[in-house]
């Protein structure tokens, strides 16, 4: 195999690992893939390229807020989601850039299916990570999802991880 | 059921009911169209959102695609998207510029002021065709208010500044905390709510239910600490609402939780506090105390009737209804910001928004989740009533009482009668 190509999937298996651990709601084993420094970013539908410092977006979590949604959404006062909805994501097209400070740029097609209340819709879009090495394994540093979606439709909000 | 019986008003009984249909019947909901919407002054959007010369700003408003332009000379224009020709939208985009309007059907076009100014093969149509007669077509009315436009399709509307009664103060309250008055930051926050539009300005005013739908919120805040360091506030006398006249109501609480524009909480970290004491100074020494107090220290919940609401509180926002059907409304809300800001106070404030509002807060997907129950719930329709009596027989209605929801229903109600304003002291 070449270079990259197990290079892709070492990440793609650290992909598809936090997929399972968001669709099964492992919220707390999740927040573990995070570094300390961590930055999680949904952007407004309107403004995909939209900036947190500048610009008004969905999410513009550090870990302290990042751990914060995640003792909320594993709390029964959650209630968009609780009940849970279900989810199932599927992750593809992934692309894997080394930049020369050890870290890499990956980008990727994002799919979840979400289904609650007797109705179901997709929410579909891009994500873009900053992964860092951490021993044999990876750490989130950034994280973006950005939303393809004209409006939140259906959704309402934006209550699960996406 | 007769109209006049929607609503069960007894004030010596202190009873307020609201019968479920005015949530779920299709027939009530296409005479709100003609008897509220086409008939009240309608949120359409800010100054700010067309700087500069030729942007423009696509919006639908009260069901009918709209767009605003600044034009060469400044002002700004507000005209149907629909080509006087023939009917396709002419502006296809949600914002951008223009220096010329055209029509992608059969390439007329239009200058920034709307007049009709190429016609391909204008010969065709012989020596009568008057461009005149084909000019881009504005609403019936359109007015703004220190920076916030509205329009009428009533051509028969009262002014502006006399539809806002009492919410005119409000709104100064809130745009007199800019130095260089304010701005709406890119980006907006879209959504789609499957329940009636009136739950939502019912809810956006509602105090009674903070702490116990909003918990995980309120948990998170406390999590910060509170900073009660000289504190003025405890000894002032807690929230008020009020019914504005016309309609628009407003709650107003003393704020504890941090307010960006001048009253500083733990939340927004220790490098915070030394620029917002600033702001602080600035305030007063242009407003005064008393109303420096009310600018920083307590927040509002303002209802401009029917469907539009100023929410100032962790940051401001604008937040605009459009209903779609009895049981579904599109949302848009927007952040307003003081022109003055940038930089690290910018960033508190944007990061304060992101707290309690917009879909992806700590707060917002519970009142979206709470509204869908209530609607869902309608449909058990032997249960008839909704209750909104809370605070009927309190002299001092405070904002875990109901006035401001009553002064909006009250309203409602007289328009659906054909009547038109509602007394301004109602209880
Ligand atoms: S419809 Fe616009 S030019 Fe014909
Ligand atoms: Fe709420």
């Amino acid at each position: 195999m070449s270079r990259t190509g197990s290079l892709r999937s070492q990440v793609e298996e650290f992909l598809f690992r936090e997929a399972a651990l968001l669709d099964e709601w492992r919220l707390d084993d999740w927040l573990d893939l995070f570094a300390d420094d961590a930055r999680y970013v949904v952007p407004s539908t309107d403004l995909p390229e939209g900036d947190p410092e500048r610009d008004l977006v969905f999410i513009d979590d550090d870990i302290i807020r990042l751990r914060a949604r995640v003792d909320r959404l594993n709390s029964r006062h959650s209630h968009r989601e609780s009940p849970r909805s279900r989810t199932r994501r599927f992750v593809s097209n992934v692309r894997v850039e080394e930049t020369g400070d050890g870290e890499l740029r990956v980008s990727a097609n994002l799919l979840v299916y979400r289904f609650r209340s007797g109705e179901g819709a997709p929410y579909v879009g891009a994500i873009e990570y900053i992964l860092r090495r951490d021993g044999r394994d990876l750490k989130i540093a950034y994280r973006r999802a950005v939303l393809d979606l004209e409006d939140l439709s259906w959704h309402g909000a934006v209550s699960i991880i996406l | 059921m007769d109209i006049k019986d929607l609503i069960v008003d007894d004030r010596d009984r202190g009873v307020f009911r609201v019968h479920r249909s005015c949530m779920t019947s299709a027939d009530l909901f296409r005479q709100e169209r003609e008897r509220i919407l086409d008939r009240c002054w309608i949120y359409l959007g800010h100054e700010s959102e067309v700087e500069a010369p030729g942007d423009y700003r696509r919006r639908t408003v009260a069901g009918r695609p709209l767009f605003f332009i600044r034009g060469k000379d400044d002002q700004i224009r507000v005209f149907l998207n629909s080509c006087p020709h023939r009917g396709a939208m002419i502006c296809r985009r949600d914002a951008g510029n223009a220096g010329v309007l055209q029509c992608f059907y059969h390439a007329w076009s239009f200058s920034t002021d709307g007049d009709l100014i190429g016609v391909p093969g204008e010969d065709a149509y012989g020596p009568h065709f008057d461009r005149t007669e084909f000019c881009l077509k504005s609403p019936p009315r359109v007015d703004s208010y220190r920076g916030f436009h509205f329009v009428s399709f009533n051509p028969q509307a009262e002014d502006l500044v006399t539809y806002l009664a009492g919410a005119r103060d409000y709104l100064d309250l809130v745009v007199d905390q800019a130095e260089e008055g304010m701005r709406v930051v890119p980006g907006s926050n879209r959504y789609t709510i499957k329940a009636n539009w009136k739950l939502l300005a019912e809810n956006s005013l509602d105090g009674y239910h903070l702490v116990p739908t909003h918990r995980t919120y309120v948990d998170y805040i406390a999590g910060f600490g509170t900073d009660d360091s000289g504190d003025t506030v405890s000894a002032r006398p807690p929230g008020v609402a009020k019914a504005l006249g016309g309609g628009h109501c407003v709650s107003e609480n003393i704020s504890r939780n941090g307010r960006p524009i001048a009253r500083w909480h733990p939340i927004f970290g220790e490098e915070a506090r030394e620029r917002i004491a600033r702001v602080r100074r600035r305030l007063v020494q242009k407003h005064g105390e008393e109303r420096t107090y009310r600018m920083a220290d307590t927040s509002r919940n303002l209802l401009i009737y029917p469907n539009l609401l100023i929410m100032d509180f962790v940051a401001i926002s604008i937040r605009y209804i459009e209903p779609v059907a009895p049981d579904r409304m599109e949302v848009t809300a927007w952040h307003l910001v003081p022109r003055e800001e940038s930089g690290p106070a910018l960033a508190t404030r944007l990061d304060s928004y992101l707290t309690f509002l917009g879909p992806g807060g700590f707060a917002t997907p519970d009142d979206v989740e709470v509204l869908e129950s209530c609607q869902a719930g309608f449909r058990a329709t032997e249960a008839g009533w909704s209750d909104i009596s809370r605070g009927m027989l309190n002299p001092c209605p405070g904002t875990s009482d109901e006035l401001q929801m009553r002064g909006f229903w009250r309203q409602w109600h007289a328009h659906m009668q054909g009547r038109d304003r509602t007394n301004v002291k109602d209880r």
